[in-house]
């Protein structure tokens, strides 16, 4: 029976940064109905600048604010530069779009900081695990990390001009426009928020799974089933279904598959939830008007 | 043009493309134009489903690899020649494609990018799984012998090799032409122009989109069957995410909605490799990305329309009517 307990709370701390990629994919979706197929990618390179950083003597928190900064910009540019010009063109150019920055992050990783597992930093401390072995201190951080930045994403989207301005441009471009909301920098920003959290995402789960340019796929792809178990269309869907699947994972991984079919697993589960349940569980069903 | 010279043209030029190659390349030069036609089948698969059934499937390379491990299993397991795997490959792929397509054809476009993205993913991690691994070989993969050319005849195995590729792709871009000019093609090209319209006048939309979807997977499953033939090996790791965005990348660059668009985008993923190696020593992959962008910036409509449009402007410069 600890056992299980173990299991589950160690797969609400991987939750926590799954439920983090998850929001950013839903953020971007409302916002563009696109599918944003290089949010691992973007997270990934956005630690490998972390790490940079830090092995450059740079204090950890203060690498962990240029990098949220860092990536946020970019984020910023990319929407403004590659997506916002293909914002009307069909479904498959914007998927093109998206997959070769996948190519693009992932090959200039590689050729930038090579191809070689890198062991990245954390900054909670080796030291004994908490609550008598049950969670080890960086998962009780990245816990505390991604909630906090859940919490401040759920605020600012709530109680700020800002957030509000965003959630109107997602929800009512046309009208937006008409009241005198600068649409396409809300966008922007909202791409820009999606990069900070992804590199958040991907700073939290480095020292977990190593830092190599292919180590986003995998929690990409759990990103991706916990944001339909969710519900695509909700932000709150997205926060528990990747919680869900965090459990889902360890709990599969230990009693059931094993981990040789971790990918496999998330691969069902998008499907079963595309069969049984397309809205997810908190998400709206999508109706197109005629 | 009159109706004789509309068969002969492409007769002639398949027979050009047979003896030509045979008489006077090495062996690597023959094994790259087998691998032009191979992959020129698996990105016309991937035009039928995207270009004409206007769906974005990005899973194909799990198709290819269904096509190839169908065809190296039974010669390796159960010793069947290498011909005879061809059918059931094309089974065993199109049901897949069948399988997979259907619950996210029903909700459209991103669903289906999603699923199938998910699907290249676990591709590598599914062939290593260990219950399989009696059949699959597990992380080894399966070694098969080169087809040898039959009835004594005085070629090499990479010649025969080529000249089999040639003949079964051939028969299949030719299926293709008669799909897309048929009854099924025009209401494909309905359903992905104007979908509610096209259900207005009748045609019935899943029906139609499941049925090409299938017929995408079998195509480039015949082409990851040749594969194995050709390289002679299959193993897990070849048959990565990276397979199915190098022929998302042909499909783009040869131009989605034609058929000889999968034959410039098959020439691009054979050579290109080294070209972008000389370009970027570096990382040849970020300049598929460059290019894949640029194509969606300016040219959409990939190679094919590139050449139609100069084309166009060329001939008419040539002879002003």
């Amino acid at each position: 029976m600890i056992g299980v307990l173990n299991q589950v709370v160690s797969g609400i701390a991987t939750g926590g940064i799954y439920a983090s990629i998850a929001l950013a994919l839903v953020m971007i979706f409302l916002a563009t109905h696109q599918i944003n197929f290089a949010q691992g990618e973007i997270a990934m390179f956005s630690t490998y600048i972390a790490l940079m950083l830090i092995q450059a003597g740079v204090p950890y928190w203060i690498a962990f604010l240029l990098t949220v900064t860092i990536s946020f910009t970019m984020g910023m540019l990319l929407q403004r530069f590659v997506l916002e010009p293909l914002s009307n063109a069909p479904i498959l150019a914007s998927v093109g779009a998206f997959l070769g920055l996948l190519l693009i992050f992932n090959n200039i990783a590689g050729w930038i900081f090579g191809y070689s597992l890198k062991p990245f930093p954390t900054p909670f401390g080796a030291g004994e695990p908490m609550f008598g072995g049950m969670i080890s201190r960086h998962e009780m951080g990245s816990t505390v990390v991604t909630l906090a930045v859940l919490v401040a994403i759920w605020a600012f989207f709530r109680f700020t001009k800002v957030g509000l301005a965003m959630r109107a441009a997602a929800y009512n471009p046309v009208s937006s426009r008409l009241v005198g909301i600068p649409v396409a920098r809300m966008l922007a920003l909202g791409w820009g928020l999606a990069a900070g959290i992804g590199a958040i995402a991907g700073m939290m789960v480095a020292p977990i799974v190593f830092l190599d340019p292919n180590m986003m796929a995998g929690v990409l792809l759990y990103a991706f089933a916990a944001a339909l178990l969710g519900g695509i269309t909700s932000p709150l869907g997205a926060v528990v279904g990747g919680v869900l699947m965090g459990v889902i994972e360890n709990l599969a991984g230990a009693y059931v598959v094993g981990t040789e079919l971790k990918l496999t697993t998330a691969l069902v589960i998008i499907v079963v939830v595309l069969v049984f349940k397309p809205s997810g569980l908190f998400g709206k069903a999508l109706a197109s008007r005629v | 043009m009159s109706a004789q010279s509309n068969w002969l043209r492409p007769l002639a030029l398949l027979l050009a493309l047979a003896v030509i190659p045979v008489v006077f390349a090495t062996g690597f030069q023959l094994f790259q134009l087998t691998m032009v036609a191979i992959y020129a089948l698996s990105v016309l698969g991937k035009n039928l489903v995207s270009g004409y059934g206007g769906q974005v499937s990005l899973g194909q390379g799990a198709f290819f690899a269904v096509g190839a491990y169908t065809a190296a299993v039974l010669m390796d397991q159960y010793d069947w020649p290498y011909w005879a795997t061809l059918p059931v490959a094309a089974i065993t792929s199109g049901l897949v494609g069948l399988m997979l397509g259907l619950p996210a054809l029903r909700l459209g476009g991103l669903y289906l990018a999603l699923v199938t993205f998910a699907l290249a993913i676990s591709v590598p991690q599914l062939l290593k799984y260990k219950a399989f691994e009696a059949w699959t070989g597990g992380v080894q993969g399966i070694v098969i012998n080169k087809p040898e050319p039959p009835f004594d005849l005085p070629l090499s195995a990479d010649q025969w090799t080529y000249l089999f590729t040639l003949a079964v792709v051939a028969v299949f871009f030719f299926l293709a032409r008669n799909l897309i000019d048929s009854r099924i093609g025009r209401s494909l090209k309905a359903i992905r122009d104007h979908a509610l319209a096209a259900e207005a006048m009748g045609i019935e939309l899943a029906r139609y989109k499941t049925l090409v979807f299938g017929v995408g997977a079998l195509f480039t499953g015949i082409g990851g069957a040749l594969s194995a033939f050709a390289v002679a090996f299959v193993s897990p790791d070849s048959f990565s995410l990276a397979l199915s965005l190098t022929l998302f990348v042909g499909m783009v660059i040869g131009g989605a909605a034609t058929i000889q668009g999968a034959v410039y985008g098959a020439v691009f993923i054979v050579f290109a490799p080294n070209v972008s190696e000389a370009i970027f020593k570096g990382a040849p992959g970020a300049v598929y990305g460059i290019i894949l962008i640029l194509f969606m910036f300016f040219a959409p409509g990939g190679f094919a329309s590139l050449v139609r449009r100069f084309g166009a402007k060329y001939l008419r410069r040539a002879k002003p009517a």
